[in-house]
């Protein structure tokens, strides 16, 4: 019967309409590709491309492993606990035969002065003389320098000479790897990194509830007021927000400084003394104002969209049934505005995770992001495999707290406008 | 800040890039850029003919590595400081730079021998010597002034905030120095873990008082504001401040630290060849003569010394503003760029460690 019906309905030319339909439908299909392509070119090239090579850079090792093939060898043949024989010692010589021929020495050393201080000089002063060197080579090298026996050396030696490695986001972490290979923390005094990512957390969470708190208040009355008054109200939130983030911090240094506007507003009403003046810049405190006060727009702009859906009746109706305001707001006008919350809070902590500029002004030595340890080793340590692995845990952090959000709350009911 | 500097920097250079004959430089802006662009540009385009464009960087060693890496090399010639020229050459970042393109001195010295010791590399050439001293407000210290490199960490004596560069390098050797160490010894007691453990805990003592500063142009701009009533700067910024704007700044040259700057070529720079005349041209004994008309940084050339006379204003004497002046030298200190560039990720690391902590 199906077969029939098939054979009967076909095109004025004669083609079955079921191939036609398919045709016509994954042509505009194609139309449609073909439409959003460069749109997906663009994310691919800017978004999807970089992410990519710096998870790359986060774990490719070849800075040493290029340098040093024949060591690389022989840590292949050689496993972990292998005595440093003469071999050893011979392919360490070639490498650094190797290493003068192409200048690559202070690559080399570089790479291994990551893990080993005080390292980058013997390859580059040995490596100079490398033509010289002579067997017996374990003697001859450690004639040259006698740095070159240590154990700590050729453990970093070996790990280095993997093409891929963990070890930068060991480092990421505040630890290292031993004499042995086993992985753990380094000295106190070297601690940094989760020092600054639970920083980072706390400060950001903190800087979103305030946000939060003040900008509840701001979007509600926003959205209630007549649309003249609002609108008013709404340039003044929206003029700081199209304002330079530069000029927006600078004018908080004016306010906050020791002899700023703030502190000699105080002074002179006599609340401080002149050897009073509140410190509330270049520590914590000012990286908390300015980070809170830059922020606040990106949480006031989602609530007040929301807010402004919410049908003013239904309050009225919890009211008119005996609900006190309190009851009112807490059971029936808080819970509309949620999804606000939502995403207003996600856009503020996200954006305060990856804050930079302003901890770097504002901040001092207490108020410092992880962000600006990221950029100390993208511009002045040049460590960038290290910066990647601290930006790609960033980037981890921030995947599973979406996926949290995702869970508890439902993305779906994320609402920006 | 610095994001916008190096994009800046980056996007001037690309936009200069496009021209014919042309010379970029990058260097440390400020009275110190002034100077150069009086001494080495102007006259090196009247001489040429090639135009030269000045942009300014934080710390131009910084970007190189970048724009190599990037192979979008925008800057010809870059002034940078002794460790991170050898750093850069070694990790073959930076152009070799042939000795015998360097002129000899007017009395037919060759180059060679003509710079002092140290100033000519296989990747750099040096230009001045410059240092990195401490200066102090003298209208906030008139009955005493401080004297001595352990008078900046006494702030019971002498009190008010400190500036401080962000970063472990001249911080360390200086708080040595301030905790008795003789400047001879230095390095020595920072090669141990008790030496650096030292230094580190005399800076912990002035902790809480620093302002810390990252660009050469803030220390003179600090002091002058009143954020702090000392600060270490770098010697040529003070003087300009204190001579040519009227400061009442003055510079303690006990436990001064000496450095070269010196003058690259990052690898693949668009005008390599342009860029290798400039050098030449800058680095010839009266155009570094004349650079110390307008700061006072010392020549890296023996045969520029005599020349060296009278600040632009037409009554100072140079002379004894030098680093390298004879009464200068008392207690003065050599930047050791073999330690600083072995260990300056080390000591870096625990440095933001104790700034964070």
């Amino acid at each position: 019967m199906t077969d029939t019906t098939a054979e009967l309905l076909t095109t004025a030319d004669g083609r079955p309409l079921k191939a036609a339909l398919a045709k016509a439908q994954s042509r505009a299909k194609y139309r449609a590709l073909f439409l959003v392509l460069p749109l997906l070119f663009f994310i691919l090239l800017t978004f999807v491309a970089p992410i990519g090579q710096m998870l790359k850079r986060s774990v490719e090792n070849d800075s040493f492993s290029a340098t040093a093939p024949n060591l690389g060898l022989w840590f292949a043949q050689n496993p972990q606990g292998s005595e440093i024989n003469e071999a050893a010692y011979a392919a360490l010589a070639a490498d650094l035969l190797y290493m003068k021929e192409n200048r690559s020495a202070g690559e080399a050393g570089t790479r291994i002065n990551y893990d080993l201080s005080g390292s980058r000089s013997m390859f580059t002063s040995t490596a100079r003389k490398a033509d010289k060197l002579e067997p017996p080579y374990k003697e001859a090298l450690i004639a040259a320098d006698k740095g070159w026996d240590d154990p700590m050396l050729w453990q970093v030696m070996r790990s280095a000479s993997d093409k891929v490695t963990a070890d930068f986001y060991i480092a990421a972490l505040d630890m290292t790897r031993d004499e042995t290979g086993a992985i753990t923390a380094v000295g106190e005094d070297r601690q940094i990194y989760k020092l600054l990512f639970k920083r980072t957390l706390i400060l950001s969470t903190l800087i979103t509830f305030l946000c939060f708190i003040l900008a509840f208040p701001v979007a509600h009355l926003l959205a209630t007021l007549p649309m003249a008054k609002s609108n008013l109200l709404m340039i003044l939130v929206l003029l700081p927000f199209w304002t330079s983030l530069l000029v927006r911090t600078t004018s908080w240094i004016v306010l906050l400084q020791g002899e700023g506007v703030i502190n000699s507003l105080l002074y002179a009403m006599g609340i401080i003394g002149e050897d009073g003046r509140i410190q509330l810049i270049y520590n914590q405190a000012g990286t908390i104002i300015a980070m809170t006060h830059i922020l606040l727009p990106f949480m006031i702009l989602p609530l007040y969209s929301v807010m402004r859906t919410i049908p003013p009746s239904y309050v009225r109706a919890a009211r008119s049934l005996g609900a006190t305001s309190w009851t009112a707001f807490r059971r029936i006008y808080f819970p509309q505005t949620l999804p606000g919350i939502g995403a207003g809070g996600l856009l503020v902590f996200i954006l305060c995770l990856g804050f930079y500029i302003t901890p770097a002004l504002v901040g001092g030595a207490s108020g410092q992001l992880i962000s600006n340890l990221i950029a100390f080793h993208m511009a002045k340590s040049l460590n960038w495999s290290l910066a990647a692995a601290l930006a790609a845990l960033l980037l981890g952090g921030v995947m599973i707290l979406y996926w949290l959000y995702d869970r508890l709350v439902g993305i779906d009911k994320l609402k920006l406008g | 800040m610095k994001k916008t500097l190096i994009l800046t920097t980056a996007l001037t250079g690309f936009a200069f890039a496009a021209a014919a004959q042309e010379v970029v430089v990058m260097s440390w802006g400020g009275a110190y850029g002034t100077s150069q662009v009086e001494a080495y540009n102007k006259p090196f385009t009247e001489a040429t003919g090639i135009k030269t464009t000045m942009i300014d960087a934080d710390n131009p060693a910084t970007p190189i590595k970048a724009q190599v890496e990037a192979g979008n090399v925008t800057v010809d010639v870059a002034d940078v400081e002794y460790s991170d020229a050898v750093r850069l050459c070694d990790e073959g970042l930076l152009e070799p730079i042939d000795p015998a393109i360097l002129p000899a001195a007017p009395d037919g010295t060759p180059a060679t021998e003509d710079f002092v010791e140290g100033a000519i590399n296989d990747c750099s050439v040096a230009n001045i010597v410059w240092s990195t001293i401490y200066a102090y407000d003298t209208t906030k210290f008139a009955d005493g002034a401080p004297t001595t490199m352990a008078d900046f960490f006494d702030t019971a004596k002498f009190p008010g905030k400190r500036g401080l560069r962000k970063g472990a390098k001249a911080n360390l050797e200086m708080a040595l120095m301030a905790d008795g160490v003789p400047a001879g010894e230095v390095y020595d007691a920072l090669e141990t873990a008790e030496g650096v453990d030292r230094a580190f805990a005399k800076l912990d003592t002035i902790k809480s008082d620093v302002v810390w500063w990252e660009a050469g142009a803030q220390p003179p701009a600090m002091l002058a504001a009143g954020d702090v009533t000392m600060t270490t700067a770098y010697n040529g910024r003070i003087f300009n401040a204190a001579v040519a704007e009227n400061q009442p700044f003055n510079i303690v040259w006990d436990g001064q630290i000496m450095d070269f700057d010196l003058f690259v070529v990052p690898k693949g720079a668009p005008n390599k060849d342009a860029a290798m005349q400039y050098i030449a041209f800058a680095t010839g004994t009266q155009p570094l003569a004349d650079q110390a008309k307008y700061i006072s940084y010392g020549p890296a050339r023996k045969s520029s010394g005599p020349l060296v006379g009278l600040y632009q204003d037409g009554k100072t004497e140079m002379g004894p503003q030098m680093p390298t002046a004879e009464a200068n030298l008392a207690n003065a200190l050599v930047n050791n760029f073999e330690f600083w560039a072995d260990k300056d990720t080390e000591l870096n690391e625990r440095f933001n460690a104790w700034l964070a902590n």
